[in-house]
């Protein structure tokens, strides 16, 4: 096989791999009223119907309220726990840090599903805190990855110089570890905020007649219609999600976060 | 009170949080497997096999399982054979360009589910991009959405990067010097592959392939998207179940197979793995 078929192939497969992400583009500016390509005429009317489209607007703004809120109280859950496991040797270390990462290694159905049975009891289902907890569990995981690869990175030499000069825990964490962790906090911040605002399967098991998130919206739109109001959406969607990736990238380069 | 004995409380919110939304509703969920549906969605409250009687022993859940099982086999091995080029190709690439391709393999990664199905309705739909192309050329377009066929070819693009990032993880040991040194000494491109390039990236292959088949048997969204409700599997029924039929025993004896099928795909990984080492 010669290079230029092979560079041909890769072409090709990379098409294939970025298609679906780039075409919601052209289609979201279809004149047409069906999903059909290529669009009759262009237009901006399905970014106007996104306003228009009864529902739409609340769940994205949910979805928002959610994402932040779930990013600040990941921070305040996972630095503690992170601080803990990156700078004490204590027995069962690795089974707390294997136990706190589970979550991510199970499907979310049986995530969801699990939920669903125990928060029904205690009226969970369809409320703030039981899709705050729900997205807690995704998210944590990755906050702690993060958050503790950025602390075993930093040398623990200069918190003990600063705690030998005679500061305190607490100013030792606030003026040295802070500072230092702070591109891992970004990073933490950026995936944890798209974890939460992109979770549709675990959120579908959650939500309720009266809150329901962006994405599941979107799931239930497209499972009974298919027109280009998606796809505008989608443009959008994806327009923000590039925001916030170079936020991380800024930060910390997105190899590093999206390895490890 | 000294801070040192105060510093266990700092693992005590995250492990309540887990505690509450994993521990607790994964083992309430093992043990409702073991109990009773009853018509209209109450649960007996008494011990019973009944429940794993009825999902082992129904020729339906069997064929379920069969088929989410094979199918999910064979769109890992799609997914390999699309995405290993892509991983060869970013290994070879030079620095500067290495970093803007991998972000090309990764930002599908960071764009919802949901989305990226409904791109493939876009283009797979019944006048969707290739439909229209087919029409152009005068071929009738065959039907490539509610059916196996979306369901595939909307899986494998999903699980793409997933399969880029292991396999390039995996390709540390090999480098051009060596395939370069085969090749000077007279092995044709197909023996210098089949001999050097393959069995150096063979971890890399075998950690994406537990990876796209994992996901693959846990997936929802896409096959409930571009199946359009026509195709059964694990995930979907376990949808069903839980939230249609309200048989919530029947979803959580099916819930723990697929946690059964994860500890097998792990067990032959590492047996997988300790062989090629």
């Amino acid at each position: 096989m010669g290079r230029l078929a092979f560079t041909l192939l890769v072409l090709v497969l990379f098409a294939f791999l970025l298609a679906p992400v780039i075409l919601v583009f052209p289609m979201s500016f279809s004149a047409d009223r069906v999903l059909a390509w290529p669009p009759s005429g262009f237009s901006l009317r399905w970014y106007g119907a996104m306003f228009t489209e009864p529902g739409l607007m609340e769940a994205a703004w949910n979805s928002l309220v959610l994402g932040c809120v779930v990013t600040v109280l990941s921070l305040l859950v996972a630095t503690p726990a992170a601080l803990m496991l990156a700078r004490r040797r204590f027995a069962g270390r690795d089974a707390v840090m294997a136990l706190l990462t589970a979550p991510l290694l199970l499907p979310t159905i049986v995530l969801g599903l699990a939920m669903l049975i125990v928060f029904v009891s205690y009226g969970l289902v369809g409320s703030w805190p039981g899709l705050v907890l729900a997205h807690l569990l995704l998210t944590l995981p990755y906050a702690l990855r993060v958050l503790s690869t950025a602390l075993s990175t930093l040398p623990a030499t200069v918190e003990e110089a600063a705690a030998s000069l005679g500061a305190p825990p607490g100013a030792v964490f606030r003026r040295i570890t802070l500072p230092l962790m702070l591109p891992g906090v970004v990073a933490t911040c950026a995936i944890v905020f798209l974890v939460s605002f992109d979770e549709v399967v675990v959120s579908l098991f959650i939500v309720g007649p009266r809150l329901v998130t962006l994405p599941v919206a979107l799931y239930r739109y497209v499972e009974s219609r298919t027109d280009p109001l998606v796809a505008a959406v989608s443009s959008v969607l994806v327009l923000l999600t590039l925001c916030v990736v170079l936020v991380l990238d800024r930060a910390i380069g997105l190899r590093r976060a999206v390895g490890k | 009170m000294p801070a040192r004995l105060l510093l266990p409380l700092f693992l005590v919110p995250a492990l309540l949080v887990n505690l509450a939304t994993f521990l607790a509703p994964m083992l309430n969920l093992a043990m409702l497997s073991f109990r009773e549906g009853m018509p209209g969605g109450s649960i007996g409250t008494m011990f019973t096999w009944a429940t794993w009687q009825d999902v082992l022993t129904d020729p339906y859940y069997a064929e379920l399982v069969l088929w989410s099982v094979a199918l999910s086999l064979f769109i890992t091995v799609l997914t390999l054979l699309c995405a290993y080029p892509i991983a060869l190709f970013v290994h070879r690439a030079p620095e500067r360009w290495r970093n803007l391709l991998m972000v090309a393999c990764i930002s599908p990664l960071l764009v919802s589910a949901v989305v990226r199905t409904y791109g493939w309705l876009v283009i797979l739909g019944e006048h969707g991009v290739v439909a229209s192309a087919l029409q152009a050329l005068g071929i009738a377009p065959p039907r490539m959405i509610f059916n196996t066929t979306g369901v595939v070819i909307g899986l494998v693009e999903i699980l793409m990067p997933y399969m880029v990032l292991s396999l390039l993880a995996g390709f540390g040991r090999l480098h051009a010097s060596l395939e370069e040194a085969a090749s000077s000494l007279g092995a044709p491109p197909l023996v210098v592959f089949r001999r050097v390039v393959l069995p150096l990236t063979l971890p890399g292959i075998l950690l994406g392939c537990l990876l796209a088949f994992v996901l693959s048997v846990s997936s929802f969204i896409t096959p409930k998207l571009l199946g359009g409700g026509r195709v059964f599997l694990l995930a979907t029924e376990i949808y069903d179940q839980a939230i249609v039929t309200l048989n919530w025993p029947v979803a959580a004896a099916l819930s723990m197979l697929v946690l059964v099928i994860f500890g097998l795909a792990l067990l032959l990984y590492g047996r997988a793995v300790r062989a090629v080492e």
